[in-house]
């Protein structure tokens, strides 16, 4: 009988649910993480359908040890390895010591990179001063190896009189051309077919610069990452992309992006694209995979993606608590450990590094973030005044003022004078 | 020249003086696009500076942003104005504010070339003139033009401007000027004034309109094909009107339309788009505040009905010789 649909199974509706809740003990064992080492190494000009096998493992390099092992291990010098470890450390003192001036009330909004500054600075030590970087709002461990000075991010996040953006943007949406760093957006992903955009055009003049991308595993559900992704495979775009799969987009764990059924790099394979699964707590694989990308990118065999398989350790910016929608066990029970701990161990055993050394870099490190902030509020904090020329507001709208924002401006320095309250004057 | 040919000669003069100019889009490429605007430029310019994309709206202006921060100064073509929409967070929160957010270390000196308007048996997805969205997003400019003289003055300006320009051209009005008389005979450029089209490089100014009739009794602003069929139906009905073409829609002429309205005492706005929230009330609000009291009316409104664009039914749609009239019957009542 027609529209008799009684005997058939009923339909149900598959709604993601992250392991763990709050107050939930918390085991890992289900993470699959394959040895340090295992992952083979092929060769860059080879075509991107022979190393799918890539995208559904872990390339790892330090084992539990602190050993670096395997073919990817890029044999860094001592010294390099020291560097790595201070822009890390360094990154972490600075998220720390900015975190507590955004709770003191000194800025209205912070967002910490903690657990995941391998991702960034792994990468900034691989890829060439001059290729452009298109960040997230995490990755401000790019600008620290790049040596951005501290001073110049913290004014951006005070908004105040050294703040180059004129407190125009939201604290730490940076913009450094100088240092190879796109102005970053609010919007997420947007800056992923805009890095393919300038990775085409480098090719199209043809230039030796290379781009590279970083979003999300939550961002990448945006449209922008599927656009990005074909063009750049139409192209064979000098470009890279980074998946930091931190495994939570604010409160969604990444099942909510797509990872129960398969890996972000897995994604590459769809487009023919090469892609890699890194362990994103070992700066020696995200080293060794941006190189290994970025030498596919320089030899016009294409794009790279990258997934970096990491942890959020801390909250997703200022303004959350994820103690109301996960485990507060899942940083410390994280199987792939803290990269800074892992970097610092591998030194140590290499008889580079001791326990004393670091405590000094530790201690001079928090005294060169504190300095820095002492010269940052210099310049003032958010809400002491105003820091910028009241008429700034209207710059930079379009490269020439047109009559109707003229018209605005006066309308708003008119304002101010009625008001009484001297915004511009304090 | 017709329109078409005058874009097309638009991009190929300003792709000659500047090496960085770089056209993309759906179709563009070898088969030079599906209006022919881009024809032959591929052959004489190369594929790395006109080139196919995949279907994308938002790849294609995502992508032409990061050419922009490059140093490139990309023409991404969207094939029809109905579907800009993928693209408009490209647009909105990223071309428009590359400069201001950066504080100018970045901008994006892009300009998406787009055939708009209805008039053409395009039904709901190709006869939109979605204009109205974009005037309202600050950092963006809109230009349209009416005659192929104006398009390629306006176009060669548009891509040499270092800011982001949103270029919708009238597709009705790419053979010839349609009057809004569908059951007349198509007229075609080659018998108007504006239709003489210098093959060299010239530049129409941004944000100056062009009176195109000069008239006593009433101001009518209008662009795009809206032109044609408001100076037809002046000359229809014998009425004394100052027909200002804007087009530029933002950065607006107000000296023009300002000085027009104090010396008419009465203001029309006419545009195919649809009516509530379009640029037409920006315009009216505008004359309103700034023309209060030498106003002898109201301000009328003659545009598209709110409701998406109709296949059978597009001349009883569309803002006609019929609808004009009576509006201006009305005006010059009082």
């Amino acid at each position: 009988m027609p529209g008799d649909r009684t005997n058939l199974p009923r339909l149900a509706l598959h709604v993601p649910e992250p392991q763990f809740r709050p107050g939930d003990a918390v085991d890992f064992a289900g993470v699959e993480i394959p040895a340090a080492g295992a992952a083979r190494r092929p060769d860059t000009a080879e075509a991107a359908g022979e190393f799918r096998d890539l995208a559904y493992t872990l390339v790892r390099v330090l084992d539990e040890n602190g050993r670096a092992t395997g073919p990817w291990d890029p044999k860094l010098s001592p010294e390099t390895l020291r560097r790595m470890l201070r822009s890390m450390a360094l990154t972490r003192a600075f998220d720390e010591r900015m975190f507590r001036a955004q709770r003191q009330g000194k800025t209205s909004f912070y967002m910490k990179c903690t657990g995941e500054e391998a991702v960034a600075i792994g990468a900034a030590f691989a890829l060439d001063r001059d290729d452009m970087c298109f960040p997230s709002y995490r990755q401000q461990g790019l600008l620290i190896a790049r040596d951005c000075p501290l001073v110049d991010m913290m004014n951006q996040i005070y908004s105040n009189t050294g703040d180059k953006l004129q407190g125009k943007q939201l604290p730490i949406m940076y913009s450094e051309k100088r240092f190879g760093f796109f102005s970053i957006s609010g919007n997420l992903t947007t800056q992923y077919p805009q890095a393919v955009g300038w990775a085409m055009a480098s090719a199209a003049q043809a230039d030796t610069r290379i781009a590279a991308t970083w979003c999300g595993e939550g961002s990448t559900a945006e449209g922008d990452f599927h656009s990005a992704l074909t063009f750049a495979t139409v192209y064979r775009a000098p470009v890279i992309f980074n998946v930091v799969n931190n495994q939570w987009a604010i409160s969604s764990f990444s099942g909510f992006a797509g990872a129960e059924a398969t890996t972000f790099a897995a994604r590459a394979v769809g487009y023919g694209m090469a892609g890699l699964r890194v362990d994103g707590n070992d700066i020696l694989a995200v080293y060794a995979a941006t190189a290994w990308a970025a030498e596919r990118a320089r030899t016009n065999q294409g794009p790279t993606l990258i997934e970096h398989f990491t942890y959020r350790v801390e909250g997703h910016s200022t303004s959350d608590d994820p103690s109301q929608y996960r485990s507060a066990g899942e940083p410390t029970a994280w199987p792939l450990g803290d990269p800074i701990q892992r970097l610092k161990d591998h030194l140590i055993g290499m008889g580079e590094w001791d326990e004393e050394r670091h405590a000094a870099m530790d201690r001079e490190l928090a005294e060169q973030v504190r300095a820095a902030q002492k010269a940052a509020e210099g310049n003032g904090i958010l809400g002491h005044g105003l820091h910028q020329p009241l008429d700034t507001l209207f710059d930079g709208v379009f490269e020439e003022m047109p009559w109707h924002l003229r018209e605005q401006r006066q309308m708003m320095l008119d304002e101010e004078t009625a008001s009484g309250r001297p915004w511009d004057r304090k | 020249m017709n329109m078409i040919q005058a874009i097309n000669s638009a991009l190929d003069v300003v792709m000659d003086r500047d090496a960085t100019v770089t056209v993309m889009g759906e179709d563009v490429g070898y088969f030079g696009g599906v209006f022919r605007a881009t024809a032959g430029l591929q052959a004489k310019y190369g594929k790395t500076r006109v080139f196919d994309t995949p279907i994308s709206e938002i790849g294609i202006v995502g992508v032409a942003v990061g050419m922009g921060a490059y140093g490139l100064r990309p023409v991404p073509e969207i094939q029809f104005a109905d579907y800009i929409y993928p693209a408009l967070d490209q647009l909105v929160s990223e071309a428009a504010r590359l400069r201001y957010r950066s504080a100018g270390e970045f901008t994006a000196p892009i300009t998406v070339r787009s055939p708009f308007g209805g008039g053409i048996f395009g039904g709901q997805t190709h006869s939109q003139s979605p204009e109205g969205i974009f005037t309202h997003v600050s950092g963006i400019k809109t230009v349209t033009p009416s005659t192929p003289y104006d398009a390629k003055g306006l176009l060669i300006a548009a891509i040499e401007d270092n800011d982001p320009v949103l270029f919708f051209e009238p597709k009705r009005i790419y053979n010839g000027p349609f009057n809004g008389h569908w059951d007349r005979p198509a007229e075609n450029w080659s018998r108007h004034p504006a239709g003489e089209v210098p093959t060299g490089y010239y530049r129409i100014e941004l944000g100056k309109a062009n009176v195109v009739r000069a008239g006593e009794a009433v101001t009518i602003l209008a662009y795009g094909t809206m032109v044609h069929v408001a100076l037809q139906t002046v000359a229809d009905m014998g009425v004394d009107a100052e027909v200002i073409d804007l087009r530029t829609l933002v950065p607006l002429d107000i000296e023009t339309i300002e000085a027009s309205v104090r010396k008419t005492g009465r203001c029309m706005v006419v545009h195919e788009a649809t009516r509530t929230g379009g640029f037409g009330a920006e315009l009216a609000a505008l004359v309103q505040e700034r023309c209060f009291y030498h106003l002898e009316a109201p301000v009328e409104r003659v545009t598209g009905f709110d409701t998406p664009y109709p296949h059978s039914l597009e001349w009883a749609y569309f803002p006609g010789p019929v609808r004009i009239g009576q509006a201006l019957k009305k005006i010059l009542k009082d």
